[in-house]
């Protein structure tokens, strides 16, 4: 019972944070100005936020000292610089990736 | 609904279908050995969290056997940055038909592709965020369930294949950066959760990076604003 609570609310919680923006500023109401303009440049914001979130484990100060995320990064971005290809850049990026954690780190 | 439209709709999704397989996958296995729980908490997880990271807390959550209410301030500090996404799709969403669903399966890779991509042609916005959400969905319950089945049975080592969710995130960053001049609000994004990360350390650090964000986007805005006066 008490596992099927846990995931009830939890679901709800994670359910709730995705509805509050639109519960709050809903159909028909009048988006106030600051709000529009915030969900204009967010987008930006958010796709940094995001690298970083996802860079957040990566132990920088001991050994390979994060060396695979920032190659791989920095592939990613490069190839995508280059080619501006999304599915080549993630893929050889994520193959990289692979080859570094697995074989030479 | 035409044929080229639709694969438009799913090559914009594979790295995504990639990504969600092995840790929708990485998620089944971890209930299962974590919990000993099977395939229907798998199943019923993904349907109704679709979340990645939430339902890897859940299971350590469930694990450690933490109490409601904790269990439900830590999820949410996991997963406020969807205040975020809401934010900047109230207008993309206004009026569309499944929106109650779209909205429930806004997850970050599905934020993504909505705000960068365009739709195909003859296809309107709608329909295009409907289906990039369904398929997201549809992959992340078939990595889950399919990895708490027989995660166990791969034989092959697919470590480090988690990475192709941060490469989507890093050429989504790129392509915003080459296509848009004001580089500001991605300067303030990064640097604000690099600094926020490294004061609150990676359990909480992402309200305060929201907040900083917000902030520092409002401010900047007013400056702009002052300078077109002048």
């Amino acid at each position: 019972m008490y596992d099927i609570a846990l995931i009830a609310v939890t679901a709800l919680v994670i359910a709730a944070t995705r509805f509050i923006p639109f519960l709050i500023f809903g159909e028909k109401r009048e988006i106030p100005p600051l709000i529009t303009y915030l969900g204009q440049v967010l987008p930006f914001a958010i796709m940094g936020m995001l690298v970083v979130y996802c860079l957040k484990d990566v132990k920088f100060l001991s050994a390979p000292f994060g060396a695979p995320e920032l190659i791989g990064c920095a592939i990613v971005a490069l190839l995508h610089l280059w080619k501006r290809n999304s599915l080549l850049s993630i893929g050889v990026g994520t193959v990289a990736y692979m080859i570094m954690v697995q074989l030479i780190f | 609904m035409n044929k080229k439209a639709l694969k438009t709709v799913f090559l914009d999704t594979v790295p995504v279908l990639t990504g969600y397989l092995f840790l929708g996958a990485g998620f089944g296995i971890l209930l299962a050995e974590q919990t000993g729980k099977g395939v229907l908490w798998a199943f019923f997880m993904s349907v109704f969290m679709f979340a990645g990271s939430g339902q890897y807390l859940a299971v350590s959550l469930i694990a450690n056997g933490t109490s409601l209410l904790s269990s439900a301030i830590a999820m949410f500090l996991v997963n406020a940055r969807h205040i975020f996404y809401g934010i900047s799709l109230l207008g993309t969403y206004k009026g569309a038909k499944a929106k109650p669903y779209m909205i429930f399966g806004l997850t970050d890779e599905t934020y993504s592709l909505v705000t960068q991509n365009q739709p195909p042609e003859g296809m309107s916005k709608h329909k295009y965020c409907f289906l990039v959400t369904l398929l997201d969905h549809i992959y992340w319950i078939t990595g889950c369930t399919l990895g708490n089945l027989a995660g166990h049975l791969i034989p092959i080592n697919f470590e480090g294949v988690e990475f192709v969710l941060t490469a989507l995130f890093v050429t989504m960053f790129v392509e915003q950066w080459l296509t848009h001049k004001n580089h500001l609000p991605a300067i303030i994004g990064v640097a604000s959760t690099v600094l926020c990360l490294a004061i609150f350390g990676s359990e909480i650090f992402l309200i305060p990076s929201m907040v900083m964000i917000a902030v520092l986007l409002t401010v900047t805005r007013k400056t702009g604003r002052r300078r077109t006066d002048v």
